[in-house]
């Protein structure tokens, strides 16, 4: 048993993910309460390389052919074992595409309760869960002996789990992984026919507020007024209402344009990992309560299809 | 094919969320409850799955008030089996729901179990990928969109940016669902009427609900905000005016 904090570094395709920096910078505000190091394990074939700038007291580096690339079953298997040796006070993962498909599993199977959605730590080592599409946070102790945690950005900077001192790397034998279920067949890239709205001064970006696909228009009026592009939150997207090109968030883009003018966005945790470094949001909600207000510098209460027509006009005699 | 869809209510995010006095959880007095959003689209996922490659879809949920409607609502989309379980489920967390799922799905013997990735009140893990382990499964979350072939699935499951990663799978498996090929699908009202006639929901018991692994929370709060919005009033001739000076401010313009 010891007082260590295991981060499970994410990496795509030989970059490591901004979130494994959130985790990592995470982990140091753990290790303060709970005594320990913070120990990155990544897992990997020939990436070793990987571990450079990770800011932590030390990496664990497994290589195996079958760890090239997430999969379910390698890192499952891989993790399982590693945990049980390490006995650790916790571990985290990021409330992620990856993150997400092991540390639930790995609680039933080690029987070590899980933390979903951390967000921050307290200094006495509680965490604080963002919970309720931002509309609520829950603070409790982290379960003992070992506690996982899957953990959300937005808490921490992931400059501050990095660092130009390389760590020190220890290679742990990888377990014997054949016969596994899952396998990556292939990655398909992101279309990128489509306007970048990566490089947009400002978004003109809709949300499920926006109720159907004829009132989509009325963001593009204005977009077109304002010559700038239209993107959307997941809802609009998934409904096929504008294209997937144009998705803001943790499964879209992540911008940053001068303004980001929300219309109809409740600013739900998985948006907002898209579009919270804005230099001004500006949002259009009739939720008062709504979290958007939380991180918009400006925001209004009016309803947008009451807006929307005279804001267009404005824009045109502003020309 | 036999395809189970394990779904649960979570509370409306659309209502004002307010804590109880004990300040440890969500007052539940007004809380309305609906569906979670990505366990609508693992529904509409089974049925575009059974439309194209045939087969039976069970749609199976925890009691809870509005749980026969969504069930007839899922038997007029399309789904052949409804299965209710029947207990006390008000304060389960995740893990006791999964294993009291696992119990019932086990006898059912499905080659896929299709779920939502996640639902925003989760605070121990997630559905899916407890159910893939209680069970024996492999897990594959995040996914968006579904192909069978033969005793494997292809499923592609999103990363960050756009990027999809085609995954293969053996049968039996556990896919958790972002979203579905197509938007949950809407029916007339007259035609889940007509169900309630016919269909039948099967009631089993859940067992093993103890609250074990439940993550113990000492203060639910409001998220303390550093800064909030400048708010701008007025009739919205007047809120726009105050936008085309912050559009011209910030050069927008
Ligand atoms: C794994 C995962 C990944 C995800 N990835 C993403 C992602 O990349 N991007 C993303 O956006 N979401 C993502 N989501 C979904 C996310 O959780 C939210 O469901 C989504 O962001 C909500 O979109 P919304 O704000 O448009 O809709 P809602 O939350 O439904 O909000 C609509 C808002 O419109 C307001 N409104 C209604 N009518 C009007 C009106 N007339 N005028 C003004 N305001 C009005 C309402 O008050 C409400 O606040 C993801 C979820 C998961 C689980
Ligand atoms: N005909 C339907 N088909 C599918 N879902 C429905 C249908 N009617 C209602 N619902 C769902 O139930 C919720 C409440 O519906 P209602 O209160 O009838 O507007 C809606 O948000 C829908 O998700």
């Amino acid at each position: 048993m010891s007082q260590d904090i295991l981060v499970i570094i994410e990496h795509l395709r030989g970059q490591v993910t901004d979130t494994s920096y959130v985790m990592l910078a995470g982990a140091h505000q753990l290790s303060q309460s709970s005594g320990g190091g913070v120990v990155a394990v990544l897992l990997g074939h020939n990436a070793q390389k990987l571990a450079s700038n990770l800011s932590a007291d030390k990496v664990l580096y497994v290589d195996h052919p079958a760890l090239a690339e997430f999969t379910f079953d390698a890192y499952q298997i891989t993790l399982e074992n590693l945990i049980k040796q390490q006995s650790p006070r916790a571990v985290i993962f990021g409330h992620s595409s990856i993150g997400m498909d092991i540390a639930s599993g790995l609680s039933a199977r080690l029987e070590f309760p899980v933390v979903s959605s951390c967000r921050t730590f307290t200094s006495e080592g509680k965490f604080i869960s963002q919970i309720c599409g931002g509309k609520i946070m829950a603070e409790g102790d982290l379960p003992a002996p070992t506690a996982l945690i899957t953990m959300v950005p937005g808490g921490y900077k992931a400059e501050s789990g990095q660092s130009s001192q390389p760590p020190s790397v220890e290679i742990i034998a990888a377990p014997a992984l054949g016969d596994l279920r899952v396998s990556l067949k292939q990655y398909i890239e992101p279309d990128t026919s489509d306007v970048d709205i990566t490089k947009e001064k400002m978004l003109v970006s809709v949300g499920r507020g926006i109720q159907n696909k004829d009132n989509i228009e009325l963001a593009n009026d204005l977009a077109a007024a304002l010559g700038c592009a239209v993107s959307a939150s997941r809802p609009v997207v998934d409904q096929g209402w504008i294209p997937t090109t144009r998705l803001v968030g943790k499964s879209g883009k992540h911008v940053k344009p001068k303004i980001y003018l929300a219309l109809g966005i409740s600013g739900a945790p998985e948006h907002v990992e898209g579009m919270g470094d804005s230099e001004y949001i500006v949002a259009v909600n009739t939720d008062i309560n709504a979290p958007i207000f939380n991180i918009a510098k400006y925001g209004t209460t009016v309803d947008m299809f009451d807006l929307l027509p005279v804001l267009t006009e404005k824009v045109k005699q502003a020309k | 094919m036999k395809i189970a869809v394990p779904v649960k209510f979570v509370p409306d995010l659309v209502e004002e969320l307010t804590i109880d006095p004990g300040g440890t959880a969500l007052d539940t007095t007004w809380l309305r409850l609906i569906i979670s959003e990505f366990d609508d689209h693992a529904v509409e996922q089974a049925i575009l799955v059974k439309e194209k490659n045939g087969g039976q879809v069970c749609v199976i949920m925890a009691e809870a008030d509005g749980a026969d409607d969504f069930l007839f609502t899922a038997a007029a989309k399309g789904a052949d089996q409804l299965i209710k379980l029947t207990g006390d489920f008000s304060n389960v967390n995740n893990h006791a729901l999964a294993r009291a799922h696992a119990e019932v799905l086990k006898d059912l013997h499905p080659d896929l179990i299709l779920t939502g990735v996640q639902a925003h009140n989760d605070l121990d893990g997630s559905i899916g990928p407890l159910l893939a382990e209680y069970l024996g499964m492999p897990y594959v979350g995040y996914v968006a969109g579904i192909t069978i072939d033969g005793d494997k699935v292809i499923a592609r499951k999103e990363y960050a940016g756009g990027l999809i990663a085609e995954i293969e799978v053996k049968l039996p498996a556990v896919l958790g669902i972002q979203a579905a090929e197509q938007p949950p699908r809407y029916v007339a009202y007259s035609k889940i009427r007509q169900v309630m006639s016919t269909a039948k929901i099967e009631e089993k018991p859940g067992s093993a609900l103890s609250l074990e692994e439940s993550i113990v929370v000492s203060r639910m709060f409001l998220p303390e905000v550093a800064e909030r919005a400048t708010m701008l009033e007025g009739s919205p001739d007047d809120v726009a005016a105050k936008l085309i000076a912050i559009f011209k401010e910030q050069g927008t313009l």
